[in-house]
């Protein structure tokens, strides 16, 4: 019979030492971990883009997952840049086994082979548009494959301050239908000093111009035809630009540049729409937070849907957005990972995300009880808005990226007067349509390879 | 080559090692791989495929590409001799034996302690156009100009109109001018002491023997200074990015090489075309840096030749 010799214990100083190391790297990394399991369950890393109250609503449902089985945990990471982190970590072949991302940039992930396809693990487990708001489900799809499922929504729409609107004389309860009509109160929202100097505006599209790239969908157009062609200076795009080219002409380049300048930061009190310096703002679900978080108590807002060109068109329309989550290429346990994002994807974790990020649930079916304990008063517009056939979504191109800047050079120069809306379209067209025939030719180099791999996948 | 030499030269190359190891692969691998690159349709992820000098010449008729390059070169031009000038004047000053000596050089040398994120978000905040502390000074000074002369001016929209916001980026970065100052001062105080007390018995007042004794001297200093800005004007990135929330500013007037490169490699999965950029933009230092050295020869002025 043989004995071990008994293990010496490491002096305390080397244990501190040991300690010391890991949290300087842990504390290097940038990343807060959360401790894995340590019980011999499979482990998925899983990266997430939110920060604060959306990131602490991920990691609620996280460990409920963690805590419904015994097989697979998930360790859950707050990431800041995500795209890039990700990019570099897939190229680098150490990619996490989720993550969450933004559906606008799935088209330049997907084909860049960045992301497993799902379409086979989403057919076994009956994972069907059916079950889905349709215009979140398509989002998730790109030359013809599922990539994704989606985590949660949004849409955009008319916010308006109701008291600036009773101040003005206009009814509070009516917001304006057509853009005729937001302009017409927009004159009687607008205040100046005595030396001609904006004081209050009725509306802006520049604040906070978040989506300037995408002010021809409330004048009927669209910025790409098909997947090939685009369409930035069209009729209707063209209107929608001169639309925003006749705030500088009307109100004077040099004052809307001295009113912005004194505008705060979007999530402070001196927020514009919050201190009551702009009254109607397109903004998305999410401002109920940041009114309860920085708006006056007393403040009084309504929703609608922004309005379009058309009074006669009775599409409301809106711009939806989603957060999704995907697989990425080299995940080392994609089976455990699509477990953990259709479990988000099931009614009553998805609600529970939802609700606690205060958006509305993709899925099709939502118990009364989640408007019931919503704190988004408004949230059943904002979801009328995402179902609706009004709901339009950003191009679904790898070269977005570029072309979302191009758009909010050109409106930057129609803003400054240094071009009509026709020339600063004009040149967007002429550089994003070489751009996207640069990434089609990349595409068809790349295809036969990539389409093989994903089918057999 | 003996036992003993081959022992020594093991020994040495052990010792250089490290370094060599950083070097080959954190400085030449990426080198010769960006120069590849560029020749190469490449997003990063797809693998790397050959094309030739498209990316080149598709940067020859990207307006985009111009525009940065123009940027670049406008900021490098008057943020280096305005840089000089400012450390050259504040190393002079600092360099008169007067009480605090020693409080008004660690005053001026602190701002360069500032990481250069924070120092972005402070002049972000001294240059806005309604609020900011720069305006606050200039608009009563503006007033009497206005009075004066008849005229209207309103004092600039630093960071918000393309006119101002080159130079709202070059007035931040000479904030930072205190590490220059003390290496000017390093070599102010080298002036050797009899060459001005020569000069001090011939009669010379303070700007003769700041033009025939001072600037001479201290030459080197000047050169080396200007290398450092030159090449640090030219790869300018943190201070625009973070002050335009890592967009172009206004119309693009804050659209600098660095960052357009940035936005190719990170933002629009173009990781060829940025090689090419970089390339570019590593051609423009050499080049200007080789100008600066040709130039050196006559007018720097080295006490050993």
């Amino acid at each position: 019979m043989t004995h071990d010799p008994p293990s010496t214990p490491p002096p305390v100083r080397t244990i501190w030492n040991r300690v010391l190391c890991v949290a300087v790297l842990l504390a290097g990394s940038g990343v807060p971990l959360q401790a894995g399991a340590g019980d011999g369950r499979i482990v998925i890393r899983y990266w997430e883009k939110w920060t604060g109250f959306e990131a602490d609503a991920m990691r609620s449902v996280v460990d409920d997952f963690n805590a419904s089985q015994g097989r697979i945990f998930v360790e859950y990471s707050s990431v800041s840049q995500i795209d890039r982190r990700l990019m570099l970590a897939t190229a680098g072949g150490v990619p996490p086994d989720v993550a969450g991302i933004w559906a606008a940039n799935l088209p330049v992930y997907a084909e860049n082979n960045a992301l497993t396809p799902l379409d086979g693990p989403a057919r076994e487990r009956g994972i069907h548009r059916g079950a889905y708001i349709p215009v979140f489900w398509d989002m998730c799809h790109y030359r013809g494959h599922l990539w994704a499922l989606p985590a949660t929504p949004a849409s955009v729409a008319l916010i308006y301050n109701k008291k600036m609107f009773r101040e003005a004389g206009l009814d509070p309860e009516r917001p304006p239908r057509s853009i005729a009509e937001l302009e017409a109160f927009n004159g009687k929202l607008t205040r100046r000093s005595a030396s001609g100097r904006l004081q209050t505006i009725g509306h802006l599209p520049e604040e906070p111009g978040w989506w300037n790239a995408l002010w021809g969908f409330w004048f009927g157009g669209k910025l790409l035809e098909g997947d090939s062609r685009v369409t930035a200076d069209s009729p209707e795009n063209l209107a929608a630009y001169r639309w925003v080219q006749s705030y500088p002409e009307r109100f004077g380049a040099e004052n809307l540049l001295a009113m912005r300048d004194g505008f705060g930061n979007f999530a402070s009190p001196q927020n514009p729409f919050f201190n009551g310096r702009v009254a109607m703002i397109l903004q998305g679900n999410w401002i109920h937070n940041f009114i309860r978080n920085y708006a006056p108590p007393d403040f009084e807002w309504g929703v609608a849907a922004f309005p379009s060109s058309d009074p006669s068109n009775p599409q409301a329309v809106s711009i939806v957005e989603c957060d999704i989550l995907v697989i990425p290429t080299g995940a080392k346990h994609p089976g455990e990972a699509f477990e953990f994002i259709a479990y988000v994807n099931t009614r009553a974790p998805m609600e529970k995300l939802c609700l606690l990020q205060q958006k509305f649930s993709p899925l099709r079916e939502c118990g009364p009880e989640f408007f019931q304990g919503h704190p988004n008063p408004h949230i059943r517009t904002f979801l009328d808005l995402a179902k609706g056939p009004g709901a339009r979504t950003a191009p679904a191109v790898t070269t977005w990226n570029e072309f979302k800047s191009d758009m909010g050079n050109a409106v930057s120069r129609i803003w400054a007067g240094k071009a009509p809306a026709q020339d600063a379209l004009g040149d967007v067209q002429k550089r994003q349509q070489k751009n996207l025939d640069r990434r089609i030719e990349r595409w068809r180099r790349i295809a036969p390879a990539h389409t093989k791999s994903w089918r057999e996948q | 080559m003996t036992k003993r030499d081959r022992h020594n030269l093991l020994t040495g190359l052990l010792f250089i090692s490290p370094w060599a190891v950083g070097f080959l692969a954190f400085c030449a691998y990426p080198l010769a791989g960006s120069l590849y690159f560029s020749l190469c349709d490449y997003s990063a992820l797809s693998p790397a495929v050959f094309i030739g000098g498209q990316n080149y010449r598709d940067l020859a008729t990207d307006g985009v590409f111009w525009t940065a390059l123009y940027n670049t070169l406008f900021f490098a031009a008057f943020a280096i001799p305005l840089g000089l000038v400012v450390a050259l004047g504040l190393a002079v000053l600092l360099n008169f034996n007067v009480r605090g000596r020693g409080l008004f050089r660690t005053i001026i040398f602190l701002p360069s302690l500032v990481p250069m994120v924070c120092l972005a978000v402070l002049w972000q905040w001294m240059l806005n156009g309604e609020l900011g502390l720069v305006n606050t000074v200039l608009n009563p000074v503006l007033g009497v100009i206005n009075g004066i002369l008849g005229t209207d001016w309103p004092a600039p929209n630093w960071l918000a109109d393309a006119r101002f916001a080159k130079w709202g980026i070059i007035f931040t970065v000479l904030w930072g001018a205190g590490n220059a100052v003390v290496i000017f001062l390093a070599g102010l105080q080298d002036v050797p002491r009899h060459l001005y007390e020569s000069a001090d018995i011939d009669g010379a007042n303070f700007l003769q023997k700041t033009i025939h004794i001072t600037l001479p001297i201290i030459s080197p200093v000047i050169y080396f200074n200007m290398i450092m800005g030159l090449i640090g004007s030219l790869q300018v990135f943190a201070v625009p990015f973070v002050m335009t929330g890592g967009g172009d500013g206004p119309e693009r007037s804050l659209l600098f090489l660095a960052t357009y490169l940035y936005q190719n490699a990170f933002d629009y999965w173009n990781m060829g075309y940025a090689c090419a950029i970089g390339v570019i933009l590593f051609l423009v230092i050499l080049l200007l840096t080789l100008a600066a050295c040709k130039l050196s020869e006559r007018h720097v002025f080295y006490a050993g030749k």
